[in-house]
C-alpha cells in the first residue's frame, strides 16, 4: 500500500516534470516525435532506477556512517556520470538491440537534472532503500508519461497554422502549461 | 576595454541570453521563480558558480587531457556548487531553505557545463571571466524578471512588498507550476514579436 | 593534442583534480559547519521564544525532553519555566501530509492545555497559497484554542477549524502537525491517560 501510494503520487500528483520541474531540458528538447520521446523515456527509467539504487547504497553505507553527508552532491554526480558510461558500454556489448534503441540518449542523460534530483530527493526525504528504488522508478515513469503525452501534442501542433512569433518555444511552453494544469487535477489523491 | 572583451561581456545579457534566447538551464528557471527574491537569489548563486568554474577551467585547460575533459569539468563544477551550497546554508539560511534542492542541482545546469565546454576551454582567464559575468548576469536578470512577473500576478507583491489589500484575489495560477510555463511563454512571445517588428522596419 | 596520453596519465590527472576538490570542500565544511548548526539552533530558539506564552527564566532548549507517542513517533518538548514552575511547553512537531511534503513546526501549549501559538520551521508549500498556514488569519484560530479531543480536524472533516481557501491539503497537514503536538503535550502532562 505504501509503495502504491509512492507510485501514484510520483507519477500523477507530484509529476517530476510538470510540478517539480526536474528534467525540463530533455522534456523540451527531445519531444518533437513520439517515438524519440518514448526512447528517451525508456533510457531515463533505466538510468534513474539503477543510479538511485547505487547512490542510496553509497549514501547509507559510506557517506552517512563517516559523517561525509555534505559530500553527497559531488559523489552522486560522479556516480551517475560513470554509471551512464558503464551502462552504455555494457549495453553495446551485451544487447545491441537495446543499445540501438537507447544508445543515442544515454550521453544526454548525465546532464538530465531529474537523475541527480531524484537521488537527492531520496536523501532529503529519508527514504529507505526499497522506498528510494520505488520512488525512482515511479518518478521516471512519470517523466516518460509526461514526455510522451507532450510529444503527441507537439506532433499535432506541427499541422496547425500558428502565428510567427508563437512558433517554437512559446507554443511549446503554453502546451506544457496546459498539460501541467491537467495534471493539477490529480492533486489531493493520496492525502 | 577593447572591443572583444566588451563583446564577451555583453553578449550573454541580451543577444545570447541563456534563458530567453538559448533556453539553457530551464529547471531552476521554472522551479524557483515563484517570487522575485527567489529568482534573484538563484540567479546570483548561479552567477557565482559560473564565474568560479569558468576561471578555474580556463586556468587548467591545458593540463587536462581531452578524453577526460567532461568528467574533470563536472568535478570542478560540483566542487564550487557544494561550496556555494554550504556558504548559503551558513549565512543565508532562509534563502537556502526556499531554494532547496535547486542549489545542488546547479551542477547539472546545462548553462555552466555549456559555457565551460564552449568558451572557457578555448579562451584565457580574463575573457572567460568576462563571459561568465555576462552570461551569469543575463541568467540572473531573466530569473528576476520571470520571478517578478509571477509574483506580481500571482501574489500581488514585488520583492515581498504587497501592493494589494489583504485578502484580495490574485491570479494564483501564476505561482503554481502551470503558471511558470505560461509566464515564460509570454515573455519569450513578447521578445519574439519585438524582434520581428524590428526586422520589418 | 601532441602530448602522449596514457591510462596512467589520465588517472593521475583525475586523482589530482579530485584531491584538490575534496580538500576544498573539506575545508569549507570545517569553516561553515559551526555557522550552519548555529543558524539551525537559532531558528529553533527563536521559534521557542515566540510560541511559549508569557515570559520564562530558564533555558527551554537545554531542558528539552523527548517523548514517544503510541504510534512510535519521537517528539521533542521544550518546557518553559517561571520561578521553577512549568508555565508552558513548546513541542516540535511535523506532518508529511503537506502539498509539498514535510511541514515542521514549533507549537506552544500552556500547561492547562490551551494552545498559545505556533511557528513553521520548515515547509515546501505553494508560495502565496499553502504558505498562508503561517499567516495570522489561519493562525489566530488556534490562539487560546482548547481542543475537545486529541484529534482536532478541519470543518470539512467534521472538526471546527477553518481551512485556508484553496489550500485544504496544506491546512489539513498543519492541523495534523498541531494535533500531533497536542498528543505530545498530553503524553508529557498526563502520562498516557487518554492518548
Amino acid at each position: 500500500m505504501e509503495y502504491a501510494l509512492i507510485f501514484i503520487t510520483a507519477v500523477l500528483v507530484n509529476n517530476i516534470v510538470l510540478s517539480q520541474f526536474l528534467g525540463i531540458c530533455p522534456f523540451l528538447g527531445v519531444s518533437k516525435k513520439v517515438s524519440t520521446a518514448a526512447g528517451m523515456g525508456g533510457a531515463v527509467i533505466f538510468v534513474i532506477t539503477i543510479s538511485t539504487l547505487v547512490t542510496s547504497i553509497i549514501y547509507k553505507a559510506l557517506l552517512l556512517p563517516n559523517g561525509l553527508a555534505f559530500m553527497n552532491t559531488i559523489v552522486f554526480i560522479l556516480v551517475i556520470a560513470s554509471l551512464v558510461q558503464m551502462v552504455e558500454i555494457v549495453l553495446k556489448k551485451t544487447s545491441p538491440g537495446l543499445y540501438q534503441a537507447l544508445g543515442i540518449f544515454l550521453p544526454l542523460i548525465t546532464t538530465n537534472c531529474a537523475v541527480l534530483g531524484v537521488a537527492l530527493l531520496c536523501v532529503q526525504r529519508n527514504y529507505t532503500l526499497l522506498q528510494s528504488v520505488c520512488f525512482a522508478f515511479s518518478s521516471s515513469v512519470g517523466f516518460t508519461l509526461a514526455i510522451v503525452l507532450f510529444a503527441g501534442l507537439r506532433e499535432r501542433l506541427n499541422l496547425t497554422d500558428i502565428p510567427q512569433s508563437m512558433r517554437g518555444a512559446p507554443i511549446a511552453l503554453i502546451t506544457a502549461s496546459l498539460l501541467s494544469m491537467a495534471f493539477m487535477g490529480f492533486s489531493g489523491i493520496g492525502n | 576595454m577593447n572591443k572583444v572583451s566588451f563583446e564577451n561581456l555583453t553578449r550573454g545579457i541580451i543577444k545570447e541570453n541563456p534563458i530567453f534566447v538559448m533556453m539553457l538551464g530551464m529547471c531552476p528557471t521554472l522551479g524557483v521563480t515563484t517570487s522575485a527574491a527567489n529568482g534573484l537569489g538563484m540567479g546570483l548563486a548561479t552567477l557565482f558558480v559560473l564565474i568560479l568554474s569558468n576561471c578555474a577551467i580556463s586556468l587548467v585547460k591545458n593540463l587536462i587531457p581531452g578524453t577526460i575533459r567532461i568528467p574533470s569539468y563536472i568535478v570542478i563544477i560540483a566542487t564550487f556548487v557544494t561550496v556555494v551550497d554550504m556558504l548559503m546554508a551558513a549565512y543565508l539560511p532562509a534563502l537556502h531553505a526556499r531554494l532547496g534542492i535547486f542549489i545542488p542541482l546547479i551542477v547539472v545546469n546545462c548553462l555552466i557545463l555549456g559555457r565551460a565546454e564552449a568558451f572557457a576551454s578555448k579562451n584565457n582567464v580574463k575573457q572567460s571571466f568576462l563571459d561568465a559575468v555576462g552570461m551569469g548576469l543575463g541568467f540572473a536578470l531573466a530569473l528576476t524578471i520571470l520571478g517578478t512577473v509571477r509574483e506580481v500576478l500571482g501574489a500581488g507583491s514585488i520583492f515581498g512588498w504587497s501592493f494589494l489589500a489583504e485578502g484580495s484575489d490574485t491570479v494564483l495560477l501564476f505561482i503554481m507550476p502551470p503558471g511558470a510555463f505560461l509566464a515564460l511563454a509570454g515573455l519569450i512571445l513578447i521578445l519574439n514579436a519585438y524582434k520581428a517588428k524590428q526586422g520589418i522596419k | 593534442m601532441s602530448k602522449k596520453i596514457s591510462l596512467f596519465n589520465l588517472c593521475v590527472t583525475l586523482v589530482i583534480i579530485s584531491a584538490c576538490s575534496a580538500f576544498l570542500i573539506g575545508s569549507v565544511y570545517k569553516l561553515t559547519e559551526p555557522a550552519i548548526s548555529k543558524a539551525k539552533e537559532k531558528k529553533q530558539l527563536e521559534a521557542i521564544a515566540s510560541v511559549v506564552g508569557g515570559d520564562f527564566d530558564n533555558d527551554p532548549y537545554a531542558e528539552r525532553i523527548s517523548v514517544k507517542l503510541k504510534d512510535g513517533t519521537q517528539m521533542e518538548l521544550f518546557p518553559a519555566r517561571k520561578d521553577g514552575q512549568i508555565t508552558s511547553i513548546a513541542v516540535k512537531s511535523s506532518s508529511d501530509k503537506g502539498f509539498g511534503g514535510k511541514i515542521e513546526m514549533m507549537v506552544g501549549i500552556f500547561i492547562d492545555g490551551t494552545i498559545n501559538n505556533y511557528e513553521i520551521l520548515e515547509q515546501h508549500e505553494t508560495p502565496g497559497l499553502g504558505t498562508k498556514i503561517s499567516e495570522t488569519r489561519f493562525k489566530s484560530q488556534f490562539k487560546g484554542y482548547r481542543p475537545a479531543s486529541n484529534d482536532f480536524k478541519l470543518k470539512k472533516d467534521g472538526g471546527d477549524i477553518d481551512a485556508v481557501t484553496a489550500a485544504t491539503i496544506s491546512s489539513r497537514a498543519a492541523v495534523d502537525a498541531l494535533s500531533k503536538a497536542y498528543k505530545g503535550y498530553n503524553r508529557f502532562n498526563l502520562g498516557n491517560k487518554n492518548e
